[in-house]
């Protein structure tokens, strides 16, 4: 292991400023003369709105303005960036997504109308005062009677079903003609329970504007603040980009949520420049919860046929994927393009067909929630070969095994429509194997039994579709934008780097991470370089920070840039040795000519291209500063298997994690620390998914557990200290630095290996449970347990 | 509106609040002291953990009048006095215990009230004595490992 | 929150004037009270911190008795009592540790939350719950959910608690929020066995007389074994349900006997 540059778990600089108070979050900015935003949110689920009187709200103390979606019937609403087009051709359905409610109200939340005023408490008071004159309307709750009929989510769309998207269509008869003939089939109904990212700094937005030069700024806590500048500005709000500034300060957490567009930014950019004073917004922990799109919410039922051999024959697949009320920016994309294209996982099943009827419902919208698409498929399906695994009497490694893509069959096409270009899965499992200690589960079982615990153990793989993604493919697929990445390299006159990248770091670490890469391609200290990134007047456009994709695509494109500028230096180099570029070699921050003693620093060539005396001005430009757009060839594939332990209380249904340990297949690794420490929030996620955590919707559309108290938070004494490894690399072929992404790996893996080993654990006690829908709470596993 | 006094960080301070001015509006609001986050409305996450006369509190759950007099610590100042991260910040950032920054300070705070009742715990008491704060991004791991460094530092 | 005044009286008797006056509500450790506030659940003129006052401070241990100031936190006792560990050990695990730090007995016994835990040490030990104008048994304390026998205005100010020979609190928490999903104190006095239940009924706090019974006449676990709860009056929610509950109570009081 490298002690700097690339592989080097170098210390984090941007822990500095967080560790001693100093990040300065959305929220700590102040902009002067700043008014407070309330929303008044729907307290119903689905309702026709008669009308709104705001008149005595409006003559109450410190109210600056009032808005309604009256107001808001001239902008655009809220865009979704992904059209699916169905698997008749059709296009999606596409409902508008107003910023302030236009007639009707569709899930608890919806916001009606915002009161701005000179305090948060005083806007309170002052939208506690509207009368809003509310039909309340059947809530449209449960997925499959909202396709049947009844209460539309929509009117004028005439159904609750957003599309019905076959994948791969030509499959279908093939795929069900080997499931009909099959010699085993296993089916799994199952449940992927919704959930709310809860990122730990609740949303924030803050309009500024600037009436004598027409500028409009938005502070947000964004994952991709040139995002929002293009759907805000383009379809929202039609405000051209150089009149429209978007800053993401210091982010709290995303996991997904803050990627999307939403209302309340558009509302506190227009309101700053209706009422021509900066208008902020908060939101509290409770307004979050109705508020951020919500992850996952599927109901599936997966078919997987085997033959007598235990090989996989054919996978097929039927998912309702709740998009609540709304499109959310790239909601439709998830249980598609990032779910279907996932359901051959490690394995070479030659067969699948995956259906996904997206549904409208009078909840939260639903959206990217870390792993996005590719937990559901993960999980789905390594749930059903856990479970043909204990019904053909076979051994869930070895089923697994038996089924492997081999090492020596990269690049392998799957029949869902991904290239993998490398992957060695029997490697990360024969690694699993030792790390997790497999072999001692007996000896430990035996000592639960003792304590009165059931004890088992859960296996699975995973493989993920990251680095999103090459342009021309997913605007073959709906995509409305490109998933390029951008960076430019600014190399100062005295020889320090600052770099401008469009993705973002909430968490990530790219201060400390992207410096150490061009460290190790120039040779200077990772200190010389600094990262700017966050601000869309000072950064290259870039579409952000999700799907595990800030260091395969926007780590690339500053490689490109800085292999520009490189390029360049070496130039000025040979001009200053009077040799060829060709013959220059650049080491250690030493420019040189190949088989002389003659060299020049790094320092003397960037102060030279500053200070052009003795410089080539008629064949190169003075600067040293290039930027590069990088759009990826492929998806990257990180792989790995996961093994958890857990105890089980017969009594009370309490599960504990007694170990947790995962081995991943990243490719090449930038800063090991960082990726450790990656791998275990994602597992704290997953865990939590599988155990805890809920988004329940009573079924009049009330979320019931809406705050911590009711919505149950992996905390510490929930976990135990986590075993991972990411020692088998197969580095990426198609991108500069061979790298995969590591941010959604442990939340895609994890669910499944929990699950699995509950099962396990009752099984082995003599319980007969073949699934339990997450989470696995107390309650629900007591219940299963006592039929 | 009533004005209230108390050290913060070392300092006497003293401003203007109403009663319902809660401690964590009157640190971040009134002093400029945005360090101390908050990440709910139900007193569960203890982003906003400092320390009143010692103890651990969350700052969101105790009126700035209530603090009246008392000796207020919150995590900008927890560096030496030089400005250097302080012995626990240090372990933080020595063993990646923190990732995107938000509920870090008040995990720092938790960490310092558990160092000095219990200056040697375990795995097991620290992860128990975290209980009232929630992290998203470490899975606590890394977090358990700092406040043990700081522990043997 | 709604706007109110804050006032912080520095003795009792300044404090129960403050509290005569109509809207005026008693502020103890806050850490219930503020959400609530926060929420705009609560709306009261005056709020009357009753934190800063020293005689409402403290705890004492003669004769068989744990007496504890309305105003201790829960770290407080924890830290403290030595002669009743099964309280101690109940006041350490309430909450979180800056929870147990400002939140306090006589607020908590105020409040009566069906899913709190000192309820359930004070009637399984018949606490004396003193006031400024009268003790009340803890068996005629409570009054259902969120409800006591405390008049308006009327501020709790002291807590005795009668030394079992043996007791023990199970709690089983709620995955969220921490509260006791279900929560069985066991005292056993001489030959009197007492079981308190928080966190499973829709009543409240209560004692499960069949098992203080049963209890009574073979203090071990197994005399549980063929004893039922009756789910009908148990609280069903997204944590469990009716019967899951009921299977709490009994798992936990044995397990708390088994401990004792």
């Amino acid at each position: 292991m490298s002690d700097k540059g690339i592989g080097a778990s170098s210390k984090r600089r941007e822990d500095v400023r967080f560790l001693s108070g100093n990040g300065k979050y959305t929220d700590d900015i102040n902009v002067r003369g700043q008014k407070y935003v309330h929303f008044l949110r729907s307290d119903v689920a689905h309702g026709k709105i008669n009308g709104i009187d705001t008149g005595e709200a409006a003559s109450m103390p410190g109210v600056a303005g009032i808005f309604t979606g009256a107001d808001f019937a001239e902008v655009g609403g809220l865009p979704c960036g992904w059209q699916v087009t169905d698997r008749f051709g059709e296009a999606m359905k596409e409902p508008a997504h107003p910023v302030l409610a236009q007639g009707k109200v569709r899930h608890v939340g919806d916001p009606i109308a915002a009161v701005v005023a000179d305090s948060l408490e005083q806007a309170r008071d002052a939208a506690e005062a509207i009368d809003v004159d509310m039909e309340e309307l059947p809530a449209v709750m449960d997925m499959k009677s909202a396709v049947a009929g009844g209460t539309l989510v929509h009117d004028e769309l005439e159904t609750n079903l957003c599309y019905d998207w076959g994948f791969v269509e030509e499959n279908k008869d093939a795929v069900d003609e080997a499931i009909k003939n099959a010699h085993h089939v296993t089916t799994l109904e199952l449940v992927n329970n919704r959930l709310v990212p809860n990122a730990m700094e609740p949303r924030v937005a803050i309009g500024d504007y600037d009436a004598s030069n027409d500028e409009s700024t938005l502070y947000t806590t964004s994952q991709n603040p040139h995002v929002i500048r293009l759907l805000m500005g383009a379809f929202v709000l039609q405000i051209p980009e150089h009149k429209l500034r978007v800053v993401a300060p210091d982010v709290g957490g995303g996991f997904g949520s803050k990627i999307f567009h939403y209302a309340e930014e558009a509302f506190c950019t227009l309101a700053a420049r209706k009422l021509k004073v900066p208008v902020k917004w908060t939101a509290s922990r409770s307004e979050a919860f109705i508020s951020d799109a919500h992850g996952r919410d599927h109901v599936t039922k997966i078919e997987l046929a085997l033959d007598e051999k235990g090989m996989f024959q054919a996978v097929r697949t039927d998912t309702y994927a709740n998009m609540g009320a709304y499109l959310s920016t790239f909601s439709t994309s998830v249980p598609t393009w990032l779910h279907g294209t996932l359901m051959a996982g490690n394995y070479k099943t030659p067969l699948i067909y995956v259906n996904v009827k997206a549904v409208f419902t009078n909840t939260v919208p639903v959206d990217a929630y870390r792993g996005a698409g590719r937990p559901e498929a993960t999980f789905q399906l390594e749930r059903v070969i856990d479970k043909a695994a204990r019904e053909l009497g076979m051994d869930p490694i070895e089923i697994r095994r038996k089924n492997f893509i081999q090492k020596e069959e990269f690049p392998y096409a799957t029949p869902v429509a991904l290239e993998y270009d490398t992957g060695d899965y029997v490697a990360t499992m024969d690694k699993l194997q030792e790390i997790a200690d497999l072999d001692g589960f007996e000896a430990r079982a035996s000592e639960s039994r003792q304590k009165g615990l059931l004890r088992g153990l859960g296996i699975n793989c995973y493989i993920e579709a990251c680095g999103i993604a090459p342009s021309n493919l997913v605007g073959m697929l709906g995509a409305r934008a490109g998933l390029y990445e951008s960076a430019t390299v600014r190399v100062n006159a005295t020889g320090s780097i600052t770099v401008m990248t469009g993705c973002h770091s909430h968490g990530q670490s790219h201060e400390t991470t992207f410096p150490q890469v061009i460290a190790d391609m120039i040779g200077i200290s990772e200190d010389q370089v600094h990262i700017q990134h966050g601000d869309t007047s000072n950064t290259p456009m870039g579409m952000g920070t999700y799907g595990s994709r800030s260091i395969a695509v926007g780590g690339a494109a500053m490689v490109r840039a800085t292999e520009k500028i490189i390029a360049k230096a070496k130039k000025i180099a040979a001009h200053l040795m009077e040799a060829s570029a060709e013959d220059i070699e650049l080491k250690d921050g030493s420019f040189s000519v190949v088989g002389t003693d003659k060299s020049v620093g790094w320092g003397d060539v960037c102060l030279t291209a500053y200070v052009p005396h003795n410089y080539p001005l008629d064949q190169l430009e003075p600067g040293l500063e290039e930027t590069a757009f990088y759009d990826p060839a492929n998806f990257t594939y990180p792989a790995g298997a996961y093994a958890c332990e857990v105890e089980v209380d017969p009594e009370t249904g309490k599960v504990d994690i007694c170990s947790f340990a995962a081995t991943d297949d990243f490719g090449n690794v930038i800063n090991p620390m960082v990726v450790d420490g990656q791998v275990h929030g994602g597992i704290a996620q997953g865990v939590g998914q599988a155990l805890r955590e809920h988004a329940v919707y009573n079924e009049d559309g009330q979320l019931v557990s809406g705050t911590f108290m009711d919505y149950s938070m992996p905390r510490a004494d929930d976990l135990p200290s986590f075993v991972v490894d990411h020692s088998c690399q197969t580095p990426c072929t198609h991108n500069p630095l061979g790298v995969k992404g590591c941010g959604e790996a442990g939340a895609i893996g994890s669910p499944p290996a929990v699950v699995n080993a509950v099962l396990d654990a009752l099984n082995k006690g003599g319980y007969n449970v073949s699934h339990i829908d997450m989470p696995l709470s107390p309650s629900r596993v007591w219940s299963a347990i006592n039929g | 509106m009533s004005t209230v006094t108390m050290t913060v960080n070392g300092k006497s301070v003293s401003g203007e609040v109403e009663g319902r001015t809660l401690l964590s509006d009157f640190v971040r609001n009134n002093l400029n002291l945005t360090g101390t986050h908050i990440g709910c409305d139900t007193s569960q996450c203890g982003a906003c953990v400092v320390h009143v006369g010692g103890k651990a509190v969350k700052s969101c759950t105790i009126f700035a009048i209530e603090a009246e007099g008392s000796s207020v610590t919150t995590i900008e100042g927890m560096a030496n006095p030089d400005g250097s991260l302080g012995t626990i910040q240090q372990a933080f950032q020595d063993n990646h215990g923190l990732q995107c920054g938000f509920c870090t300070p008040g995990m720092v705070m938790s960490a310092a009230a558990l160092l000095e009742e219990n200056p040697n715990p375990t795995e097991t008491e620290i992860r128990e004595y975290l209980e009232g704060n929630i992290c998203r991004c470490t899975g606590y791991h890394n977090i358990v490992k700092s406040i043990q460094a700081a522990a043997a530092a | 929150m709604y706007d109110f005044a804050l006032q912080r009286p520095q003795s009792l008797n300044e404090a129960i004037e403050a509290l005569s006056v109509e809207g005026a509500q008693a502020l103890a450790g806050g850490q219930t009270m503020i959400p609530t506030l926060k929420n705009r659940l609560a709306s009261p003129d005056v709020l009357v911190s009753i934190g800063g006052i020293s005689e409402l401070q403290g705890v004492s241990e003669t004769d068989g008795t744990v007496s504890i100031k309305a105003g201790t936190t829960h770290g407080v006792v924890a830290a403290t009592v030595e002669s009743y560990p099964a309280l101690a050990s109940l006041a350490g695990n309430i909450g979180d540790p800056a929870v147990r730090n400002r939140g306090t007995i006589g607020g908590s016994l105020a409040n009566n939350d069906p899913s709190a835990c000192y309820p359930a040490a004070a009637l399984a030990s018949n606490a004396s719950i003193t006031t400024n104008k009268r003790t009340i048994s803890a068996s005629d304390f409570f009054m259902g959910l969120f409800e006591t026998s405390l008049d308006e205005g009327e501020l709790i100010t002291q807590v005795d608690f009668p030394v079992p020979d043996a007791a023990n609190y199970q709690k089983f928490d709620q995955p969220a929020s921490r509260f006791a999903l279900v929560g069985v104190f066991v005292a056993k006095y001489g030959n009197d066995v007492r079981v308190a239940v928080t966190g499973a009924s829709e009543d409240g706090v209560f004692r499960w007389s069949e098992a203080e019974s049963a209890l009574a006449g073979n203090f071990s676990s197994s005399a549980i074994d063929g004893l039922e709860v009756d789910p009908e009056s148990m609280i069903e929610d997204i944590h469990g349900s009716r019967s899951y509950r009921a299977n709490l109570v009994k798992v936990m009081t044995k397990r708390a006997v088994a401990a004792c």
